[in-house]
């Protein structure tokens, strides 16, 4: 029987959506000035969200001072095998055929036992011509490309030498002082327990490898034929590798397998630091200290919509006993005033991410940084707002709800 | 006159659609069944209060009003009089669905509204009931027809049929050349005419006027009067709720409260 006399009721009350917001936007609009002052707050806790997330990202993908191109550049290959050495003869060519290998070689340090080593035939161990100090290593010619030596007098030697095991050296300036060989006229030879080595050329620095410095270097097939393989235990055979510019994280990974497909593990590549850790860390007590103010900024916007919309609610209770009159429900009444804090939320949060935007690209301008905004804080940003306006709304919006249609038109 | 209103809706359909609705004679005791084709008798009441009572919890509890009855049928011009406190305010808000008597039945088009839910109760009030008030309640930062169109917001009619029922309700009050002015550039008759306007848009089976003439000037009561008038003879259902002699002595039918007590005074005794 109730079931039937309801269905005698023939309409319902609707609020439908486009009504909703069209009524909820009149609201805002009334009063252009109390809305854009209640999002203030809001504004401003959005704003300074962005901005502190901003500049904190921004900040920190910033390349740090002590980014170095060189080391950036440099990758180093290291034996781990058991004996001998563990890079193929052919080491070079396979990692220069790797997309963003500029130079590669191997070397090594020479293991000689108590060598005599002079600039003529004639030095014997006791002599004190004997250089017997001087480091003796093997390098590929890549090798010796890589560590960009600077050439002060004669030039390095080149494949050409190293695939024939030709007797050459190239000196480094130390052992070059040590042996007395300052020009290359004379052609002048090393002995290195009697066995001479055309010096082809003295360097005067070098950008990788500093150690070449201080020795004699010759080709590693000349060492590969003459003297013992290095323990890998004490001083192995290494590989340096020049890459280009941000491709070394992906060379460093790809070199053991390139060079050994049937045993990687032989071989340890050791990446320079990823320069991401080498970003100054920007101070995170910091940016958490600007995290809470934005925080409090928002509850502040939050209290201030509360206020605003509870104020709104009083002055137009005769506008809500109307609708009630009109045939709005409670929950409409609700929905409205809940939609038009949310939207005011929402504009505020538009609003202060705008600027917040501006902030960060206004402060890297001044410092040349390269901006860096993550979609994931920006994006959501305006909804933050949104959700700020809608809480804000809750309690004005269920008064509204609540007020009596009679007394409410008795005004 | 709107052409998209008709005074009074047809009696017939409506109320063979309330008998079949609501199911049985329990309901409508005075109505019998209709055959098709047969011209209806004796339509509901629009508004019939029997016995209706309201009494204010206390401590002490106030009777605001006994035992009211009264019957309102259609194209009745009927004004309620008394004094202040005694009773008027909570009798227009039983008769327009913003309250519930405490006891006895009311009817409102042949619906017994006592047992509604609130949500149905609403429904109707927005549906059946155009309300006007003393003032006014026009919305000042809406325009005329954007304050008429307010009523259509929560019945459901479409947005776009909206502005042309509301523009033909203006016109219908002779409102229509204010049509796009705001309520605080226009004088009080303009605005309660805009009101009735708003009240009439959703083709309401009474118009629940509560002292209309309150806030206007004598001569512009006249000019209002005269509408009401006109309105009645195009076949309104008025009920206006006033201490004022001169709106009273226009209704056809006066009926006076005091102290909660409602008489009917014999036509022509309030001049």
């Amino acid at each position: 029987m109730r079931l039937r006399r309801r269905r005698a009721i023939p309409e319902r009350s609707v609020f439908r959506l486009p009504d909703l917001i069209a009524e909820a936007v009149a609201g805002i609009l009334q009063r252009p000035a109390r809305s854009v002052l209640t999002t203030l707050g809001t504004v401003l806790g959005v704003g300074a969200f962005v901005a502190v997330l901003g500049l904190t990202s921004t900040a920190t993908g910033q390349i740090g001072k002590h980014f170095d191109a060189l080391a950036e550049t440099t990758v180093t290959v290291t034996d781990a095998g058991e004996s001998g050495v563990s890079f193929p003869a052919d080491a070079d060519q396979r990692i220069n055929r790797l997309n963003g290998v500029v130079a590669s070689g191997v070397y090594w340090n020479v293991p000689l036992r108590r060598p005599v080593i002079g600039s003529a035939p004639d030095v014997r161990a006791e002599s004190r011509g004997n250089a017997a100090d001087l480091p003796v290593y093997a390098a590929s010619a890549g090798a010796l490309a890589a560590a960009k030596p600077a050439v002060r007098t004669g030039r390095l030697f080149d494949a050409f030498h190293d695939k024939r095991g030709e007797h050459v050296v190239v000196l480094g300036p130390a052992a070059a002082g040590r042996l007395n060989i300052h020009q290359l006229s004379g052609r002048p030879a090393v002995f290195i327990d009697g066995r001479p080595f055309t010096v082809v050329g003295i360097i005067s620095d070098t950008e990788r490898l500093p150690e070449l410095l201080l020795g004699i270097v010759l080709p590693r097939a000349t060492a590969e034929d003459l003297y013992p393989a290095p323990d890998p235990a004490v001083n192995p055979a290494k590989m340096v590798i020049e890459t280009r510019l941000g491709a070394a994280q992906l060379i460093a990974r790809q070199a053991p397998v390139a060079l050994r497909p049937d045993g990687a593990g032989l071989l340890r590549a050791v990446p320079p630091p990823d320069p991401r850790s080498l970003r100054d860390d920007v101070d995170t007590e910091l940016s958490g200290l600007f995290l809470a103010l934005a925080g409090i900024c928002l509850v502040i916007g939050a209290v201030s919509i509360t206020n605003t919309t509870l104020v709104a609610v009083m002055e137009r209770v005769g506008e809500i006993g109307l609708r009630r009159a009109l045939g709005a429900r409670p929950r409409h009444v609700a929905g409205q005033f809940l939609t038009e804090s949310t939207v005011l939320g929402a504009l505020g949060g538009l609003t202060g991410t705008a600027l917040g935007v501006g902030v960060v690209l206004a402060v890297a301008l001044a410092r040349e940084w390269t901006v860096i905004l993550d979609p994931a804080t920006v994006l959501p940003a305006p909804v933050i707002g949104a959700l700020t306006g809608m809480l804000a709304g809750l309690y004005p919006a269920l008064r509204a709800a609540r007020t009596e249609p009679s007394e409410a038109l008795r005004r | 006159m709107g052409p998209t209103m008709p005074p009074v809706p047809d009696p017939g359909p409506d109320l063979t659609t309330q008998i079949l609705e609501l199911g049985g004679p329990g309901d409508v005791p005075a109505a019998p069944i209709l055959k098709p084709g047969e011209p209806g008798p004796e339509p509901p009441p629009v508004l019939d209060l029997d016995g209706v009572s309201r009494v204010y919890p206390g401590p002490p509890a106030v009777a605001a009003l006994r035992a009211a009855t009264l019957r309102v049928t259609r194209g009745d011009y009927l004004a309620i009089v008394g004094p202040s406190g005694s009773g008027k305010s909570t009798l227009l808000n039983l008769l327009g669905l913003l309250d519930r008597p405490t006891s006895g039945t009311y009817r409102l088009d042949g619906v017994d509204v006592s047992g509604l839910a609130e949500r149905e109760r609403t429904a109707l009030r927005g549906g059946r009931i155009g309300f006007v008030f003393q003032s006014f309640h026009l919305l000042p930062h809406r325009t005329a027809v954007e304050n008429v169109m307010l009523a259509q917001v929560y019945n459901g009619r479409p947005r776009r049929h909206r502005r042309a029922a509301a523009l033909a309700a203006l016109g219908r009050v002779e409102v229509g050349h204010r049509a796009y002015a705001l309520p605080t550039t226009m004088s009080g008759g303009e605005r309660q005419r805009v009101a009735i306007a708003r009240a009439l848009v959703n083709e309401p089976a009474i118009l629940l006027c509560d002292e209309p003439t309150g806030n206007l000037d004598s001569a512009t009561s006249l000019r209002l009067l005269g509408l009401f008038d006109e309105l009645h003879a195009a076949g309104l259902t008025i009920v206006v709720i006033t201490h004022d002699a001169t709106v009273a002595e226009r209704a056809r039918r006066v009926v006076r409260i005091v102290d909660g007590r409602m008489d009917e005074l014999p036509a022509g005794a309030v001049r």
